[in-house]
């Protein structure tokens, strides 16, 4: 678990987040110590389900922040005013864009193929 | 660094900070206008540095203290020159910057309020009052706001100057109502979100940048108007209703533009994300207690709509009781209407045939197409398919989109096709 002045740090930005208007969700994840891994071995044969703790830990994802921005600028400008994750100047920031489904639209195959994944994804909910 | 790549980091920065920076400058200098033109020069300079300094470490802080600077200097200027100006600068007590530091530093939500309060204030008009507040809350261009509204930019541009007069005119003070005074002030702010939210949802033209652009400033504004007054239950309310409406986004327009209606959208295509939000909204506006107001019922509505996982098991009888509470508190033919429809959803189709034709002689419906595309509908339902076909055709010769027209006449033609059964 990262130290309170960490957490503190984070709440703060957060805080400035969400009055900024632009935060979607954040959350903080638990090691992966207590996390499940969930592998394929063979293509085409049965998943591997591993417990943690796992041997190979090089990058640990400890958090996500989801922020709607105008602009790939502004989320740097956000992301460079996030606390230091890690504390000891080892953490980092990795900014990736969600894909919205306009970005689709141009290949309607592509399309068809994510709306069909999406009503799949909706029958098999209990 | 590019300077093009700074010009953007800079754009971003200002976007981020503006709203805060016009408004703490607002507070020093109690006039809108001004305090935003202290904060485009300060933009000015920054532009002119920052390309060759390198951006400083906080930015917001620079632009503020360059503002302020400039603020100063005036302020002494005007208090040697004008009166007036100083009896201004005299009752704010701003004269070092130490002061100034102090009285911009204190509560950002508190200025943010007032700089809301100020460009949805009553004396302007909607229109100004929506383009005021893009520009000073959203940070928005002028350019943007044009391309927005699909007008020319100098338009626009006239209309913001001309606001900004008004509000100088008119003595307008950079001041939040309270007590009596706030209900019907912060009525016309969520009034001015909401049309801004509804000029870019209801966009039948423009592209796709247009309805993105208004419907996510509108949320925005909303989202930060949910913290700086968050005891306000409409407040949250309206950002509920906002939410649940942008879930719906991606279905509710077919692959080659055809509007989707609510019972046919693909509700795995739905954002859950903006729905586990707009149900959280709405929850805070429940949890303040008291009646619920026209944006928390309307939410309520779209939220029945939200939760129900496929169309058939949307709960109509609670949409109806919710549609006459929404029509005591916001009486009106369209929410009548939409009563009608929810109780033949739930009642089952006579019952609503009965309402809607009570309403058939409002003369607020007397041109509007959904009142006959409703009572066709309904007619389809009880097996009278020539006088569907007739309402269908009425409703086709009513609207002014020619997609609904086309859609319509096709239903009018399969009420033939059933007669000749």
């Amino acid at each position: 678990m990262p130290n309170r002045e960490l957490i503190e740090a984070m709440q703060r930005y957060n805080e400035e987040l969400v009055k900024a208007g632009v935060l979607l969700a954040a959350d903080g994840l638990h090691a992966s110590s207590g996390g499940i891994r969930i592998s394929y071995p063979e293509p085409g044969g049965k998943p591997k389900v591993t417990d943690g703790p796992f041997t190979e830990a090089k990058e640990i994802i400890a958090g996500y922040t989801l922020i709607e921005v105008k602009s790939k600028e502004e989320a740097i400008e956000w992301a460079l005013r996030m606390p230091d994750p890690h504390g000891f100047g080892e953490g980092q920031i990795e900014l990736r864009q969600v894909i919205d489904l306009h970005d689709l639209m141009e290949d309607p195959e592509t399309l068809a193929k994510e709306i069909a994944l999406r009503e799949q994804l909706e029958r098999s909910k209990p | 660094m590019t300077d093009s790549l700074a010009g953007r980091t800079i754009d971003a920065i200002w976007r981020i900070e503006s709203a805060r920076l016009i408004a703490g400058l607002a507070r020093m200098v109690r006039d809108v206008g001004l305090a935003e033109d202290l904060a485009q020069d300060a933009l000015v300079i920054a532009l002119e540095k920052w390309p060759e300094t390198g951006i400083p470490d906080n930015p917001g802080a620079w632009l503020m203290t360059t503002a302020k600077r400039r603020a100063i200097d005036l302020l002494r200027r005007n208090k040697l020159r004008d009166q007036k100006y100083e009896e201004m600068a005299r009752g704010s007590e701003l004269y070092t910057e130490d002061e100034v530091d102090r009285a911009v530093d204190g509560e950002v939500g508190d200025d943010l309020l007032r700089l809301i309060f100020t460009s949805c204030h009553p004396v302007l008009s909607r229109d100004a009052r929506v383009a005021l507040t893009l520009r000073l809350l959203g940070g928005l261009t002028t350019d943007e706001i044009a391309r927005a509204f699909l007008v020319p930019e100098s338009t626009v541009a006239q209309r913001i100057v001309r606001a900004k007069k008004t509000l100088s005119a008119e003595r307008v003070g950079f001041e939040a109502p309270s007590g009596e005074a706030l209900k019907g002030r912060l009525s016309a702010v969520l009034e001015v979100i909401y049309l801004m939210f509804n000029e870019g949802y209801s966009a039948t033209s423009g592209g796709e940048w247009l309805r993105p652009t208004l419907c996510r400033e509108a949320l925005r504004l909303g989202r930060i108007l949910a913290e700086i007054a968050p005891a306000e239950s409409e407040v949250h309310g309206l950002v509920a209703l906002m939410e649940l409406q942008s879930s719906r986004f991606r279905t509710r327009v077919g692959a080659n533009g055809e509007p989707i209606l609510l019972m046919d959208q693909n509700r795995g295509l739905w954002d859950h994300l903006l729905i586990r939000r707009g149900l959280a909204a709405l929850e805070r506006a429940r949890a303040l207690g008291g009646p619920l107001g026209p944006y928390a019922l309307q939410a309520s509505i779209s939220a029945c709509h939200a939760q129900a996982t496929v169309a058939a098991s949307t709960d109509w009888v609670r949409i109806a009781a919710l549609y006459e509470a929404l029509s005591r508190v916001q009486p009106s033919a369209i929410v009548e209407l939409n009563r009608a429809v929810a109780i033949a959803m739930a009642f089952g189709p006579a019952f609503g045939l009965q309402l809607v034709e009570e309403l058939a002689s409002e003369p607020a419906l007397a041109n509007y197409y959904l009142l006959p595309s409703v009572r066709g509908d309904l007619l389809v339902k009880l097996g009278r398919a020539a006088e569907a076909r007739e309402q269908f055709e009425l409703a086709a010769a009513l609207t002014r989109n020619e997609r609904e027209r086309e859609l319509l006449l096709k239903r009018a033609a399969e009420c033939d096709l059933t007669e000749l059964k």
